[in-house]
């Protein structure tokens, strides 16, 4: 079943034109993701060719629904753009909106968080400043690379890239449900949280591996909401213990701003809870594999 | 990027919110020109981004002109809390009757923005919320809405502010409002907002923090950055767009990904604690692509810290496969060759991921003198900690 994104899933690109849009379109597509088409509305009307697939270009993401089904969109709509392309998706109420670009001022994210939240949240939102979302051999929305694991029954939810990335690859044997990049800004449409309920109720889904990293709250959060709410094992993994108070490192949301934020009192938090978290991304994998092997 | 008092207090003034004439001055002559423009007593504050700095005694008093060269000359590189004082604020004295304490900020728990206000002022918010969290009034703000006069009113109120600055109090709220949305702050910050003896209000010393992802569209925060202050290094890095942060230890690291590297520099801490408290030099992204004008110029950034004595570079090869990456770190050798550069310090690479076994095959053909390779990252790990151990060849 996999969650919020499975082989029903129809996908559109919001940004289709664009090198960063057009480069992951073809390599989605090349992963097995029913792409069925994408919007730019200076190009509305034109057809793009894909190595053969041939997709149409529309005005905007309701046309796109309207003319296709799609129910999911991934954007690539730069900086200055992305509130405007925010704005749109959740006017267009489709289910799943995926925004991979990073660097979008806070305010604007702030306010599409504001606008979603005042229209019900009928428009789920992965991001941004994320990898997207994969469910292994079903479909493949935003950036992660689809050939480095297989599906399982492990669900992943990871505020980093490159860490869900070497997490899918080197439980490749055993795979993944679904691996869910929420992203490492400081305020994200879908959380921790979110991805643990998901997890939870998939039926298709055992045990669930948890990366977080330095900045805000949203681990202890978790923790909390684990105690009270997971039954299937949690295995946690968190970055950036030798990260000096106040710097940024890298993503915008990952600071430690006074004594709160560290990696240590997520750790704790976690742990607490009796989530097993690994030392290190290897020992994290080696722990999660011990589960999956003893279930 | 954390502003200046200074800075703080201009964008504030810009916006219409009431604060003291000033000016900043980075030396004592200056200073005391500015103290005979404003006439009367003047205030010299010490402009460093670090709190305490009253207690320290990088703030104090000035009869006048001659009297303000000299508080300037005494306060002018002082250190406050590892600090350099190269500026200070010059700017009209007030007498004060009461300080009270005004925040907007990102409210990241909530994905919302706050305002924090409080009838205590003058001292450490963290202190207020600790000793007196009932004194502390904390108003969600919805992002759609934003504040207007009435509902900046109903702030005030919150926050207990005497009946007779409310209208005031509201206005300077609208207005910092207004700093905090046009000028894409997350946090701006009054401590204290006060009320003089004539009953005017006015914020006394401010805190803004800006968002550097909004840079596209405020052409006028680069000019804001601290030039000097920062690390060389860093500066460096940002003029070849890498993102780095320098950090106190031996071993220099390179990686792909915000996540894997600050997990390199956790994984390069606990093998280091073998080997006498070996540490990361720095962080270092190089983000998804690796091609080899990144790699060169990465290492030359991180090879220029004379404390690196080994380099850890960590690739995960997702999109980017590793002999592209491979590739690139032959390359950028090739290059540093070129420009006479010298690689002053034994590599461990490990490269693992989308097409690791042909990238490992690349770099060992190439037979790079000072590169060796490791499989797993806490192998690589043990194996840096150990060269820089050892010390430069």
């Amino acid at each position: 079943m996999a969650i919020f994104l499975d082989r029903s899933s129809r996908v559109i690109v919001q940004g289709i034109t664009g090198s960063e849009g057009s480069k992951h379109t073809r390599r989605m597509l090349a992963a097995g993701t029913t792409i069925v088409g994408g919007t730019n509305p200076k190009k509305a009307g034109s057809t793009l060719d894909f190595d053969g697939t041939s997709l149409p270009v529309f005005a905007s993401i309701a046309e796109a629904m309207g003319a296709t089904g799609a129910n999911v969109v991934v954007s690539f709509v730069p900086p200055a753009g992305a509130k405007v392309g925010m704005f749109e998706a959740i006017d267009s109420g489709i289910e799943l909106a995926v925004v991979i670009t990073e660097g979008i001022p806070v305010h604007d994210s702030t306010a599409a968080w504001a606008y979603a939240t005042a229209r019900g949240n009928a428009t789920r939102i992965i991001g941004p400043n994320c990898p997207g979302i994969a469910s292994p051999g079903q479909s493949n929305a935003g950036i992660i690379p689809a050939d480095i694991t297989k599906p399982g029954r492990i669900g992943l939810v990871s505020k980093s890239g490159t860490l869900t990335y070497q997490m899918m690859f080197e439980l490749r044997d055993i795979g993944f449900s679904t691996c869910v990049g929420i992203g490492g800004d400081p305020v994200i449409g879908t959380t921790h949280i979110d991805c643990l309920r998901a997890f939870e109720a998939d039926p298709e889904t055992d045990a669930i591996v948890m990366i977080g990293e330095i900045g805000g709250d949203a681990e202890e959060r978790a923790a909390a909401f684990i105690e009270a709410n997971v039954t299937k094992p949690v295995v946690g993994y968190v970055a950036g213990f030798t990260a000096p108070e106040g710097k940024t490192m890298g993503h915008a949301g990952a600071i430690v701003s006074g004594s709160s934020g560290t990696a240590a009192a997520k750790k704790e938090a976690l742990e607490k809870v009796g989530v097993q978290v690994g030392k290190t991304p290897s020992e994290t994998a080696r722990l999660m594999r011990e589960i999956m092997t003893s279930l | 990027m954390d502003l200046f008092e200074y800075q703080a207090r201009d964008l504030f003034a810009a916006h219409d919110v009431p604060v003291l004439r000033g000016e900043v001055a980075t030396t004592p002559a200056r200073a005391q020109e500015i103290a005979k423009e404003l006439g009367g007593r003047v205030v010299v504050k010490a402009q460093v981004k670090v709190g305490g700095r009253g207690k320290a005694g990088g703030v104090k008093l000035a009869d006048g002109p001659d009297d303000a060269y000299a508080k300037a000359d005494a306060i002018l590189g002082m250190d406050i809390k590892g600090r350099v004082v190269h500026r200070v604020l010059v700017a009209e004295a007030s007498d004060i009757a009461e300080e009270y304490y005004f925040s907007f900020l990102l409210d990241r728990s909530n994905r919302t923005f706050l305002a924090m206000a409080s009838r205590e002022g003058g001292v450490e918010i963290e202190q207020i919320a600790l000793e007196s969290p009932e004194a502390l009034a904390k108003v969600p703000i919805d992002a759609m809405v934003g504040v207007d006069v009435a509902f900046a009113r109903e702030i005030a109120v919150a926050a207990g502010y005497p009946a007779e600055i409310l209208d005031q109090a509201a206005d300077v709220i609208v207005a910092l409002w207004e700093v905090f949305t046009k000028e894409d702050a997350t946090l701006v910050e009054v401590n204290p907002l006060v009320k003089t003896p004539d009953g005017v209000v006015l914020a006394l010393d401010g805190k803004v923090t800006l968002d550097e992802n909004a840079g596209f569209r405020q052409p006028g925060h680069a000019a804001l950055a601290d030039v000097e202050a920062g690390d060389p290094l860093e500066a460096r890095a940002k003029e070849a767009h890498l993102n780095y942060v320098k950090l106190d230890g031996e071993v220099g690291v390179i990686g792909n990904g915000a996540g894997l590297v600050m997990s390199t520099l956790d994984v390069v801490s606990y093998a280091g604690e073998a080997y006498g408290g070996v540490r990361p030099a720095n962080f270092l992204d190089i983000g998804g692509g690796a091609s080899a004008d990144v790699m060169a110029a990465s290492l030359t950034i991180v090879l220029s810290d004379p404390s690196v004595r080994s380099v850890f570079v960590n690739v995960f090869g997702g999109i980017t496969a590793c002999d592209e990456v491979a590739n690139g770190i032959v390359a950028a050798f090739g290059k540093l060759a070129d420009a006479g550069e010298q690689i002053s310090s034994p590599l461990v690479v490990r490269l693992d991921g989308n097409r690791a076994e042909e990238g490992r095959a690349v770099l060992a053909a190439a037979a790079l003198p000072g590169v060796e390779q490791n499989d797993t990252m806490d192998g690589a790990a043990q194996r840096v900690a150990e060269l820089a151990s050892v010390g430069r060849r």
